[in-house]
């Protein structure tokens, strides 16, 4: 049974009218990974949570949740619980009896679904919070407190709808390490919904990215920043300087497009000598942005396009650092860094 | 001109007590002269009584009055209001909760309007044709009995008015009658706060009751029913204050016997009893308070 797919997409499509929320779907989640739906708003990752918790049915193709069809079934039918990115917890019910709806819809006992939501409150380090109402909680607390609230019923999979989008970033960063410990501690399938790739890149074992409906790529956080399919890949997760056409005929010889990223561009001296595995291109500083950690270097090159280049700040006396606007300099970079993009 | 102009503006800003009380201070002296100060009188005079002998009121501190509205005949109004009143706001909020989710759930924007224009319309026009034209389709002769002679169902609608205490000859000269009544007229009051109520209500709470394992009849009970009491609340208030204080109805629809209403214009008007009268307006707010302070301690305000 564990060594089934935890969902399965077959050809999934959902349609609102004209608009192809989700269009031809093909994913697997596998048992006990950390998966994230990454992708632009309106761009079906949203809708595909929605499919897999039964808030919404797919127009046509086939959901199955370890090895069982669950296209129709109603969400109450289905072992998977879902974190809302609104929280969703009922405002008239204590802390207590949030975390505790689940157990007290199967008919457990008062005094031991009262013992499990203390329990589920240790878990989430909100010990001792069990009378408070959701509206005396912060933000984080609250997010715990859903969190709490959808692992009660030790689901199979865990839906998360960009939980970490109304926290300030130091507490998103906090959270997203204890969400990763945590799904790690209590080994259950999190499909984690998210807009932000940096999220998605720290807490994935593999990643989906979504747009306009379609799945772009699929795998693991390295292998979709450093090898990213398509153009959009490219472009959306991380940043990347992309060339085509002409631009990248006089730097490969060929006019297929690539991609190269930013910190994997050297800037030297525009007479430096290149290597046979390198490439290189010729062009001028446009403008010189410090960033404390690193610095950006926007670099015009011939034929007019633009490239950004990062440069750690090692050490303030380096030869980069008197780099600066308009100076001609050279980029070069080893030829297996590009990556040839599908347009 | 412009300068005067800047300069009352810079004033006006700089004393922003002076512009709450300039905004305030209208409504608050109306309040006071037309609403509180009546009301105090009401209460003053309640504990006045009327001098058996001279038919005058003797204007002394006294519980007289009261100990008159404890009288059987009083008490028997009373009940009898209050019991409608309980009626009409169950009848009215069973009525109103259907419709009032499909409009905050189901409904496209346009058709939304539609309803709301459809509710509200009967407002539009005197409360006292509607109170006619229900005499008129409650009485012997009315749409009621005539759809029960073609359907054969007269036996049925004799059985019904042959009731003890709700029944009576006529549809419309019984307390049934005014039970349908009051039903209707009263109906918009309880739609639109509960409407407003569940429209409150976001989607995801709903999602997540049914996420967590709840089927539809416990969501409604455990999430949708406890978050829609502050406008089960507000509705009841309106239908059931409104019935309590309410004389035209039972005087157009009902037998003889009285209404806290009709026995306020009687005592204040015929007889001239003026504090009997004023204890009875009495009762009604008396027991709005009450009912509040329940519905308060029952958490039904916790939510807003």
């Amino acid at each position: 049974m564990d060594d089934k797919p935890a969902i399965i997409f077959n050809n999934v499509c959902r349609f609102f009218g004209e608009i192809k929320a989700v269009d031809h779907v093909d994913l697997e989640v596998h048992n006990g990974e950390f998966f994230s739906m990454l992708g632009p708003s309106g761009s079906g990752k949203t809708t595909c949570l929605r499919l897999i918790a039964g808030f919404d049915h797919p127009t046509s193709g086939k959901i199955e949740l370890y090895g069982q069809d669950v296209s129709t079934l109603p969400p109450y039918e289905r072992d998977v619980n879902t974190v809302f990115q609104d929280y969703a917890l009922f405002p008239h019910m204590t802390v207590g009896e949030n975390i505790a709806y689940g157990p007290m819809v199967r008919k457990v006992p008062k005094k031991e679904r009262e013992k499990m939501a203390d329990e589920m409150l240790e878990l989430v380090r909100l010990p001792g919070l069990a009378g408070r109402k959701p509206s005396q909680l912060s933000g984080g607390q609250r997010q715990r407190v859903a969190l709490a609230r959808a692992l009660i019923n030790q689901p199979r999979v865990l839906l998360l709808d960009e939980p970490l989008g109304a926290l300030d970033l130091k507490l998103r960063q906090q959270m997203q390490i204890e969400l990763k410990s945590l799904q790690e501690r209590v080994g259950i399938t999190f499909i984690y919904v998210t807009h932000d790739q940096e999220e998605a890149l720290t807490m994935s074992d593999r990643m989906a990215v979504f747009n306009q409906g379609k799945v772009e790529q699929i795998g693991s956080p390295e292998e979709v920043y450093e090898h990213p399919n398509t153009t959009f890949v490219a472009g959306f997760v991380g940043v990347s300087n992309l060339l085509k056409g002409a631009a990248a005929k006089q730097i490969t010889g060929s006019d297929k497009a690539f991609s190269i990223r930013p910190e994997k561009i050297n800037l030297v001296k525009s007479n430096t000598r290149v290597n046979d595995n390198m490439h290189f291109v010729d062009g001028h500083i446009k403008d010189v942005i410090y960033l404390g950690l690193y610095t950006r270097y926007i670099v015009e090159i011939n034929g007019g396009d633009e490239l950004v280049v990062v440069e750690q700040n090692r050490s303030s006396n380096s030869p980069e650092n008197s780099t600066g606007r308009g100076d001609y300099v050279r980029l070069m970079w080893k030829i297996d860094h590009i990556n040839k993009l599908d347009e | 001109m412009s300068k005067l102009i800047k300069r009352v503006f810079k004033f006006l800003f700089l004393h922003p007590g002076l512009v709450l009380f300039l905004l305030l201070g209208p409504p608050l002296i109306w309040m006071a002269g037309f609403y509180l100060a009546p009301l105090g009188t009401l209460l003053v005079n309640s504990f006045f009584h009327l001098d058996g002998f001279t038919g005058k009121i003797v204007h002394t501190f006294s519980l007289e009055t009261y100990v008159q509205l404890l009288e059987p005949a009083n008490r028997q109004i009373v009940l009898r209001t209050v019991l409608m009143a309980v009626s009409v706001t169950l009848a009215d909020s069973i009525l109103a909760f259907p419709l009032a989710y499909y409009m905050a759930r189901f409904t496209s924007k346009r058709m939304k309007t539609f309803l709301y224009v459809a509710i509200t319309l009967p407002l539009w026009s005197s409360y006292l044709v509607k109170v006619y034209a229900w005499r008129l389709i409650l009485a012997k002769e009315g749409i009621i009995t005539w759809v029960a002679n073609v359907l054969h169902l007269t036996g049925v609608l004799d059985w019904f008015l042959k009731i003890p205490i709700i029944g009576g000859p006529s549809l419309s000269l019984s307390e049934i009658g005014i039970f349908l009544a009051f039903t209707y007229v009263w109906l918009p009051y309880m739609i639109l706060p509960i409407q407003t109520a569940l429209e409150r209500v976001p989607r995801s709470l709903i999602e997540a009751s049914g996420d967590l394992g709840a089927n539809g009849s416990v969501t409604f009970l455990k999430v949708i029913l406890p978050l829609s009491i502050p406008g089960l609340v507000a509705g009841s208030i309106f239908t059931f204050s409104l019935t309590l204080g309410d004389f035209i109805v039972p005087l157009s629809l009902g037998n003889s016997s009285f209404f806290i209403g009709q026995a306020v214009y009687s005592h204040q008007g015929t007889s001239g009893n003026i504090p009997l009268a004023a204890a009875f307006t009495m009762i009604p707010i008396v027991i709005m308070i009450i009912y509040l302070l329940f519905a308060k301690r029952l958490g039904a305000f916790d939510a807003l």
